[in-house]
């Protein structure tokens, strides 16, 4: 019996060397790297204290990431949330061509986002891309909104709540299949209208499901970027640029990897705590059974 | 029985021993391809000729993505301690790989006489992004410049001349206003101009402050001059061209829908690579111009494209191999197939003094005006870390043309900011 603990061990091996060598190992190693300069062929890393954070600050671009992504994510986690609902709402009911409809809303999740980046961008092409030619029916001025600074980062934030959302409706949908026929018999004998069933028993139940949901899309709403590198390359003027983005292209491109650690490191706080937060206070307010 | 068994299989392996060469050299080398069709199946073929003609060596072509993939892959494959012997990169990324310590110069594997003839074979516009301090650290390979398309229909509706392009931007603009059409509600349906300038919108800028008479950065990659009033006045013509004068869509058009946008006539006339030319020859579906990106003070554009570069990270027998393998690569045969199936520049006169190329330039006299440009091209903006500092430029040309900043105070900027950079490598 003593030995219990080495089968434990034994069992838990293989996860948690997949899960030290490529997120804990990895995510110390940045950690430690943020503080030493960038190594150049010629010049060797020395430890530089906490001079890549004070140069972030600094870092009008990386600040101006910062803000893209706050509006980003404020749009793109509710909006996808929201619509996702709606969708699920809409497809849980017995109609004519629902397949139909439910396949239309989760083709997004399929696509890979490097097509959809290059469908959207076919959408939003000026003058023969697909908006303007409905446009065009319509008499209306031919438009650039990926091109100018004031509009760019509504065209990629749409992209990803037409991705977001269809993934989504799924765990909704599922969701709703499990809340029991007979609560709304209940609550239609005592008189309660659809929307007060929706507000008071629906939503609760589902409680657990928009929990998940949301951390998903937090994460999402700072994980998937690629269709970034399709459209806009994070212009003009840096006004489609979101964090990971800069992260890569300081890292990846400049070979600037000691900012790159710093910044990822604060990414990585940043959302530890809003997992942290949503687990801990919001679990709270969860109904589970 | 047993023993003349023993003997032939001796024999056998003597035999194979003796048929395969003992000091066969394995060369790995990356390329990345941005322009479409058959670019990937040419250098393929190429190395599997070289490689046909020469048993002593091995050649692993590796197709490797866009210019910042392979560049990606080679400095990720060569801080693994893994890099390819060979690669073609941008030439642009040259002082990136001398601060990276990570390529070698061409020197120091001909001969001076040898080499001054080789590295004096090439237009010495395009040599001016392959060496510095002396040495040759880029051979080029895919090579183009900017030029200008035109609609040549589009100019006679307008009641120009289809065979004359605007020689100068004061034309420029003029003809601009002729080839602007609108619709009955004031909506534009045909552009006069398009420079795209999404991207990398720096190296078509290029040929605005080129012919303002501004050099962007010094041979040694360690100074930029982005603040010269020079390259203000270039800045503030383009924004004027939008703003202004209308001959231009405003914002940020795109580079990849540039072609299209040709051939559907939403604009009349276009800057783009020579690289697009074969694109543009087998799908506009009118006639259509090339000529010079017009002059101001001077003419003049930059150069671009890829340079075989050399890593240091080699046996010396590979390294040699691998010079040799570049050499026949850029003699002219064979730059003559390459620049024809791509529409790449073929870097040398003596390539274009072939049959091929010849018979080449005679049925597509287009192809020739790149190489006539060449005369007054000048190195594509090239510094120490590279893509930060051009970035720099980049986000200041969005933010002029975005009206979020003056062009004199977005660029006074960029060369705050690139100073910071650059004089830690002075």
């Amino acid at each position: 019996m003593k030995r219990d603990w080495i089968y434990a061990l034994l069992l838990l091996l293989p996860a948690m060397v997949l899960l030290m060598g490529f997120t804990h190992i990895p995510a110390i190693e940045t950690v430690i790297s943020s503080f030493f300069s960038t190594p150049h062929g010629r010049r060797p890393a020395h430890f530089v204290g906490l001079e890549n954070y004070r140069y972030l600050l600094e870092d009008d671009v990386f600040i101006r990431s910062c803000w893209n992504n706050l509006i980003y994510s404020a749009i793109t986690i509710p909006a996808s949330i929201i619509i996702a609902l709606v969708m699920a709402l809409f497809v849980h009911n017995r109609m004519a061509g629902l397949s139909f409809l439910r396949m239309a809303f989760f083709t997004p999740t399929v696509l890979p986002m490097i097509a959809v980046g290059n469908i959207w961008l076919f959408f939003y092409t000026p003058s023969f891309g697909l908006i303007d030619q409905i446009r065009g029916l319509f008499g209306l001025p031919a438009q650039n909104w990926m091109g100018s600074t004031d509009t760019v980062l509504y065209t990629v934030l749409v992209v990803a709540v037409w991705k977001n959302a269809g993934f989504f409706m799924i765990f909704y949908l599922a969701a709703l299949q499990t809340i029991p026929t007979q609560l709304r018999e209940a609550a239609s004998l005592e008189g309660a209208g659809r929307w007060t069933f929706f507000r008071r028993v629906t939503v609760p139940l589902i409680m657990p499901t928009t929990l998940f949901i949301m951390v998903n899309a937090i994460i999402n709403s700072v994980r998937l970027i690629d269709h970034i590198f399709i459209m806009t390359q994070g212009g003009p003027n840096n006004a489609s640029r979101l964090l990971l983005y800069h992260i890569y292209e300081v890292a990846f491109e400049y070979w600037d990897t000691a900012p790159a650690s710093a910044m990822t490191v604060v990414i990585l706080a940043v959302l530890s705590l809003l997992a942290i937060g949503q687990f801990f206070w919001l679990d709270r307010k969860v109904h589970y059974r | 029985m047993a023993s003349h068994f023993l003997k032939s299989t001796l024999a056998a392996a003597l035999l194979s021993a003796i048929a395969v060469p003992a000091f066969a050299v394995d060369l790995q080398f990356y390329f990345p391809v941005s322009v479409g069709g058959k670019a990937a199946d040419t250098i393929q073929s190429l190395t599997e000729d070289y490689v046909k003609s020469h048993k002593d060596v091995t050649i692993d072509a590796i197709y490797a993505g866009s210019y910042t993939d392979a560049l990606t892959k080679a400095m990720t494959a060569a801080r693994g301690g893994n890099a390819p012997q060979l690669s073609v990169l941008l030439s642009t990324d040259m002082f990136t790989l001398i601060d990276q310590d990570l390529i070698q110069p061409f020197d120091d594997f001909v001969s001076a006489d040898e080499g001054k003839a080789w590295f004096g074979s090439f237009y010495p516009a395009f040599m001016l992004n392959s060496q510095t301090g002396g040495k040759t650290w880029g051979i080029p390979f895919q090579r183009s410049t900017p030029v200008m398309y035109w609609n040549k229909e589009a100019f006679k509706e307008a009641g120009l001349d289809p065979d004359k392009a605007p020689a100068t931007w004061e034309e420029m603009v003029e003809y601009g206003h002729k080839l602007t059409k609108k619709d009955a509600s004031g909506n534009v349906t045909q552009w006069g101009l398009r420079i795209p300038l999404d991207g990398f919108p720096y190296w078509l800028f290029q040929g605005l402050s080129t012919p303002a008479g501004a050099i962007l950065a010094n041979a040694d990659g360690n100074k930029t001059d982005f603040a010269n009033p020079k390259v203000v006045e270039a800045l503030t013509f383009l924004v004027k061209m939008a703003k202004e004068e209308k001959i231009m869509e405003e914002g940020v058009t795109a580079w990849s829908a540039t072609p299209k946008a040709f051939f559907e006539r939403e604009a009349a006339m276009i800057w783009t690579t020579t690289g697009n030319l074969t694109n543009i020859r087998t799908n506009a579906p009118f006639d259509f111009g090339v000529g010079f990106l017009p002059k101001h003070e001077r003419y003049g554009a930059p150069t671009g494209g890829g340079n075989f570069v050399l890593f240091k990270d080699a046996t010396e027998e590979q390294k040699k191999a691998a010079v040799q393998f570049v050499k026949w690569m850029t003699e002219p045969e064979q730059a003559a197939k390459w620049s024809i199936a791509t529409g790449y520049v073929a870097p040398s006169p003596a390539a274009w003094e072939t049959e091929a190329m010849k018979a080449y330039a005679k049925d597509v006299p287009q192809a020739a005006v790149a190489r006539d440009q060449l005369e007054y091209a000048v190195a594509e903006l090239s510094t120490y870390e590279n893509q930060k500092v051009t970035n720099f430029l980049n986000d200041a040309i969005h933010a002029a043309l975005a009206g979020e900043k003056t062009p004199e105070e977005a660029l006074k900027e960029a060369q705050e900011k690139a100073e910071r950079v650059l004089k830690n490598y002075r």
